[in-house]
């Protein structure tokens, strides 16, 4: 069996780059390690020592907002100095490499490679080339995964429904182009969550995606029925005019989430999102500021669970 | 080796004994995570202070992260009073280097200014690293750096000291 490029000798986790592939343990040890951290983020003094003097490189060669800025949060939260690079507009744009990037960077002494980038195996290839006391997590790459987003998403279901091996997921919209939607379902199935639904068009639904253990909806009303937890995703404002779909009313009008679909769902089930939602498109207003709605706290989470993952690859 | 240790029950009632004499209106306990919890779940009924217990788990103020990592699930700190001008009562089961205590304080210090800190331990093992002493000691027992002194607590809560093979 090939090793785990996530994974230390001691089984330990030394990079995050993927959900899948990440034993329940490891996953549990985040999620309870991030439980402690948000009793710090609830403190006047929202920072512990932790991370004194250590270099966290924010290194973005995507768009990214919210997930750059909880980052930094993070980050400065367990007192590491951080160092933001948006890589659009600096090196790569005058040509240089990847790797030439990483290893400048590394000269300047980094600890911690924060990475999102447009094509999906970035991560892992900085990760082979990193030294020993460096370690990187993916904050997206490409259509492949998002790893902490996918954390965090875990970590507001349990923080909602206490204990998953009873529950019903449903992850509606844009599976397709969704590396949101992919890091979500290996979390569920390995923590054990008995039923995973996807549900959106045939169009936005990846070939094969029953192999992940989901069922597959193309009826929304269908779909919904009993679910503890309704995940939306984005529709990607690119996708609305592409082949792929009639127009962004006619998405709304089958795969947009109102109040009277949501009714279908179980009467204390959770919406969440993971940002930034386009609404009237997959989600309808009433319910995005709805009483059903963990959006904004989703957000807050986030911070938690990526100084977790931060303190833990840190000291592997 | 185990027949010359202290029976930490007994211990127990001498300690709050103590402590009784000390305690102020301004009085507040914490527990350390796990051991100094469990000592503080047992003094602190006896003591009759107004606020509840605190509990601390001192995880992220190591001083050997950089060394050893995260290895265990940190529990939550809660500390359900202001520590603002309190006369804290700061619990743990065995005092020995002192690096813990070192980090509990500066963990308190993020949540306030107390106006003092008192250090209660069930047991003092020696071998200290710092200049930090318990005002309160249930006993004072020889250990060889080769063993560890460790609280248990059994399933009917009994509490026990037991010697350890140092790893």
């Amino acid at each position: 069996m090939p090793a785990n490029p996530q994974l230390n000798a001691n089984g330990e986790l030394q990079h995050l780059l993927s959900i899948e592939g990440l034993p329940r343990e490891i996953l549990a040890q985040i999620l309870n390690t991030a439980e402690s951290f948000a009793g710090v983020t609830e403190r006047e003094v929202k920072k512990v020592p932790l991370m004194r003097g250590k270099s966290v490189f924010n290194l973005f060669f995507e768009a990214s907002t919210r997930t750059r800025t909880t980052f930094e949060i993070a980050a400065k939260r367990l007192s590491a100095d951080v160092i933001n690079l948006n890589v659009a507009v600096s090196s790569q744009s005058k040509g240089e490499s990847l790797l030439d990037t990483v290893a400048n960077l590394s000269a300047m002494q980094a600890d911690v490679f924060v990475v999102r980038h447009a094509s999906s195996g970035a991560p892992y290839l900085i990760a082979r080339h990193v030294k020993p006391h460096e370690h990187v997590i993916n904050a997206g790459d490409g259509r492949h995964a998002h790893p902490t987003q996918g954390l965090l998403d875990l970590y507001t279901i349990r923080h909602y429904k206490k204990d998953f091996s009873r529950l019903i997921v449903a992850v509606v919209g844009d599976v397709l182009h969704s590396r949101v939607a992919r890091s979500l379902i290996h979390g569920l199935t390995t923590l054990g969550v008995p039923e995973v639904r996807v549900i959106g068009p045939q169009t936005l639904m990846p070939a094969g995606v029953e192999a992940l253990g989901v069922r597959v909806f193309h009826d929304m009303r269908a779909g919904l029925k009993d679910c503890d937890v309704v995940v939306m995703l984005r529709l990607q404002n690119e996708r609305m005019s592409g082949p792929l779909l009639p127009s962004a009313q006619e998405f709304f009008k089958n795969f947009g989430l109102t109040a009277d679909k949501l009714a279908l769902a179980r009467p204390d089930a959770i919406v969440m999102h993971p940002g930034p939602m386009n609404r009237g498109v997959e989600i309808d207003s009433p319910v995005a500021d709805g009483p059903h709605s963990v959006i904004l706290p989703q957000v807050t989470f986030g911070i938690a669970v990526r100084m977790a993952v931060m303190s833990i690859v840190a000291g592997n | 080796m185990t027949s010359k240790l202290p029976d930490a029950e007994a211990l127990l009632p001498a300690l709050a004994a103590q402590l009784k004499a000390a305690v102020t209106p301004a009085s507040a306990m914490i527990g350390l995570h796990t051991g100094g919890a469990w000592v503080a779940e047992r003094l602190h009924p006896l003591l009759g202070m107004k606020d509840p217990l605190g509990l601390m788990d001192i995880a992220f103020y190591r001083d050997d992260y950089a060394k050893e990592g995260l290895k265990h699930d940190p529990k939550k700190t809660r500390i359900p009073f202001e520590v603002e001008g309190r006369d804290l009562l700061l619990v743990d089961d065995v005092l020995y280097t002192g690096r813990t205590v070192r980090a509990a304080m500066n963990e308190l210090f993020d949540y306030g200014r107390p106006r003092s800190i008192a250090l209660v331990v069930l047991a003092d093992r020696g071998g200290r690293q710092l200049p930090i002493e318990a005002r309160y000691c249930g006993a004072r027992i020889e250990v060889p750096a080769s063993k560890k002194l460790r609280l248990k607590r059994a399933a009917n809560g009994k509490l026990s000291l037991e010697f350890e093979d140092a790893s």
